[in-house]
């Protein structure tokens, strides 16, 4: 299983992790990839109903042998996560709570006022998080 | 000191006298002479005649020079000709390395001027020093040295790599067992100290002062050199000295990470110059641009406040506040910023420290902290110590009686007298649980006083969930014993802030991370624990997070009503049996009621096993049944007779 994070505001990451590292080119392509969907999604909602269940798009579109999944936040700060299709063991649930996770984890960063938004993401905490996300996938 | 005078008489006779192998007169004022002959008998115990020539290289390094310019000053002195550092050549080698630090070449004319005393880097007599003042609080001054060693080599492994050397490791002067962990303390506690020195120097100056500490290196560890006595296997003497003439009564260790007396009231001041309410917060952007007035880089910045701001609100507290600040003036002064914010800067532990009397409950604070601490290091002394020291320490921190400035002091102690293997489980244990009680004070004060902040009034569970009486006999309210034993388990689970109104897994996500592990990180314990627990318990745990955003609050309740019906009852049953601790804040805490609550947190955890299982089968099913339907819809898409062009 190889998850792969990243968050795209205005369609530029603002953070990308992946594990294993190799193939970790092929995930960034997937990633951008990915994104075509979500906003595909988030313009096939329509009106502004953001409520949670919302901001979880889902299995965005299963490829090859491996699953994207979507999650867009009410400032539009877009997590997509890449999932090995072989980690059976990963159900929705799961997912969803991870993108909870990494948005909780998101907006303490956003708490803290030396960061600016729409820079990249350095904060260690939040680093950490998401490799024990992580390796609890693996 | 009775050493001094009588060794400075002699020496300095000596160096008079015997100064003319130079073929100079070397006057020799007061100051330095006493300093010289200090130096000189630390370097050589007084029977000898000479000093050890290890122990002086040690002393000449310490003076930071370059090492040839050392080597000028040695041959220039005599000492190479003679062969040993005699008292006269010793005394000439001070005064050149004085010169030298002052810019002077190192010529013997240059020695005839007056010269300040030459500084040295943190001798160790220093560290001995401090040491020394904590322990004659606690009567336990003959154990002080050695067990304040064994301190330091356990923290060094805690804290090596985060600490930069400041000066060349030197080996100890004197004959006490000395483990290499001194040697890099020592440039820690100088460090520390010129901080200190720094900061008492510039109280209330701007940050760009504080560069200028540089230059009060030299009176601030000429005075620690006079202080100290010349034998290091006595600290009783150096006691004496080092009380009289430290300011800071309260610096047990040279631990960079714990906040002294001078400068928790300069950054009480300097919140105060931010913000006059001490027990509101400073906003972010005020935060930021004080903190940017320190030029460190952004990131640096960043990750401090990171540390600092424990609940993440976006703001500081004052405890906050000073653990940032104390954070900026190690970075300033070259230490590494550590991964997670030491026990000493917690803001529990901050709070309870130096915030107690501006707080609003401060009744029932003086009167619960300084009980369940006191009552837990004891507890915790028992159950985790072997050794007989604890008894006696014990009783002295029962005789202490509750101060409220004797909280630190305690838990100092026990961190002091323990023994090396169990120190670093204590060490946290300890500090941890003053955290437990301070986190539970400040939640009070939170949710007690309306002032600070509107979001945190959302903590407050809607419909406090029924809960064990906890005689407590100063409770002032019903509420406020939910909320000391959701943050018994808030912090217990980890250094998490007061906890949110989707309280009920953490009691079992805390039962079942306590015994594990005492660390101070959640997100660690988290992964480690979930094997035990099911996910839409993690759910909750995570959406348990702090709930000062109203985003988050808002994601929560909904996630909360989506939840499966059937967890719910769990959840409300969990919550009314929040988890307990030994140490309630009441002494008279019947063990009956523990097992009792023991027990039924046991059966909710059953309860939440079975349902976690239930709702993992119900997900593989529903994931079968996905799977037979893309079956079946491919099936179908065959069978259709192709209509698309």
């Amino acid at each position: 299983p190889r998850p792969c994070d990243s968050f795209c505001p205005q369609n530029y990451p603002l953070y990308i992790r992946s594990v294993p590292t190799e193939n970790e080119l092929k995930f960034h392509y997937t990633v951008h990839t990915s994104l075509d969907v979500v906003d595909e999604k988030i313009s096939a909602m329509g009106k502004a109903l953001v409520d949670q269940r919302e901001l979880y798009l889902g299995l965005l579109y299963p490829t090859e042998d491996y699953k994207v999944y979507g999650y867009v936040t009410n400032s539009k700060v877009k997590f997509v996560m890449v999932v090995d299709s072989s980690n059976t063991a990963l159900r929705d649930n799961e997912i969803r709570s991870m993108f909870r996770k990494l948005h909780n984890s998101y907006t303490d960063i956003m708490c803290n006022p030396f960061y600016n938004p729409g820079d990249r993401i350095h904060s260690r905490a939040f680093d950490t998080m998401v490799n024990s996300m992580m390796m609890q996938v693996c | 000191m009775e050493q001094g005078p009588a060794g400075g008489s002699g020496p300095a006779a000596a160096a008079a006298a015997a100064a003319g192998t130079g073929g100079l007169l070397l006057p020799l004022s007061e100051t330095e002479q006493q300093r010289y002959s200090e130096l000189f008998s630390r370097c050589c115990p007084p029977p000898e005649a000479a000093a050890g020539g290890s122990s002086v290289g040690e002393l000449f390094r310490a003076s930071q020079l370059p090492p040839d310019t050392l080597h000028q000053i040695t041959e220039v002195c005599g000492a190479k000709r003679v062969g040993y550092f005699g008292p006269a050549q010793f005394y000439i080698a001070l005064k050149l390395i004085a010169a030298a630090q002052s810019g002077f070449p190192v010529r013997i004319e240059s020695i005839k001027n007056e010269l300040p005393l030459p500084r040295f880097m943190a001798l160790k007599n220093d560290t001995e020093v401090r040491y020394g003042t904590p322990a004659e609080f606690h009567g336990v001054k003959f154990q002080v040295p050695h067990a304040t060693l064994e301190k330091n080599s356990y923290k060094r492994t805690d804290e090596g790599d985060k600490q930069e050397p400041k000066s060349p490791p030197m080996s100890p002067i004197c004959s006490p067992p000395a483990s290499p962990s001194t040697y890099q303390r020592i440039p820690l506690s100088y460090g520390y100290g010129k901080a200190r020195s720094g900061l008492e120097q510039q109280h209330g100056a701007p940050y760009e002062v504080r560069h200028s500490t540089h230059q009060q290196d030299g009176p601030s560890s000429g005075n620690y050199g006079a202080k100290s006595a010349p034998a290091c296997s006595t600290p009783n003497r150096s006691l004496s000295v080092e009380r009289e003439q430290q300011d800071s009564s309260t610096q047990y260790s040279d631990d960079p990470w714990r906040i002294t007396e001078e400068q928790r009231d300069y950054y009480i001041n300097q919140f105060r110059s931010l913000q006059p309410d001490l027990n509101a917060f400073i906003s972010g952007s005020v935060a930021k641009n004080f903190f940017t007035k320190s030029k460190l880089p952004i990131l640096e910045l960043s990750h401090i406040w990171e540390l600092s701001d424990v609940d993440c609100d976006g703001a500081l507290t004052l405890a906050e506040f000073c653990a940032a600040f104390h954070l900026v003036v190690a970075r300033k002064n070259g230490y590494q910023l550590p991964e997670t914010l030491p026990e000493t800067l917690l803001p529990e532990y901050l709070q309870a420290a130096c915030l107690k009397p501006m707080r609003d409950c401060a009744l029932f604070d003086s009167y619960s902290e300084p009980l369940p601490s006191s009552q837990q290091t004891r507890d915790f002394s028992r159950t985790e110590k072997s050794s007989a020291e604890e008894v006696p320490d014990n009783s002295a921190l029962l005789q202490d009686g509750k101060k409220d400035d004797k909280q630190a002091l305690k838990v100092s102690t026990t961190l002091k007298t323990i023994p090396k293997d169990f120190q670093h489980l204590t060490v946290k244990a300890a500090a941890q649980e003053p955290n437990a009680l301070r986190a539970r004070p400040r939640s009070r004060s939170y949710s007690s006083t309306s002032i600070e902040d509107a979001m945190k009034k959302g903590e407050e569970p809607p419909t406090p969930p029924p809960r064990p009486q906890k005689s407590h006999s100063r409770a002032s309210s019903l509420d406020l014993n939910k909320i000391f034993q959701q943050n018994t388990q808030a912090v217990r689970s980890g250094w998490l802030p007061p906890p949110p109104p989707a309280l009920p897994p953490r009691p079992s996500v805390s039962q079942t991370e306590q015994p594990s592990e005492v660390e101070l990180h959640p997100q660690m314990n988290r992964p480690s624990s979930q094997a035990e627990e099911n996910s839409s318990a993690k759910k909750e745990v995570v959406l348990a997070q702090p709930p000062s955003k109203p985003a988050r609050r808002k994601l929560r309740t909904e996630a909360q009503g989506l939840e499966t019906p059937e967890l719910s009852p769990t959840i409300n049953v969990t919550s009314s049996l929040p988890a307990v601790k030994p140490h309630l804040p009441v002494q008279k805490q019947s063990s009956k009621q523990k097992r009792a609550i023991q027990t039924a947190i046991r059966k909710n955890k059953e309860a939440n096993a079975v349902l976690a299982r239930l709702n993992s089968e119900l997900q593989q099913q529903l994931k079968e049944v996905h799977k037979e339907r893309i079956a079946l819809e491919t099936q179908l898409e065959q069978l259709r007779p192709v209509t698309v062009l």
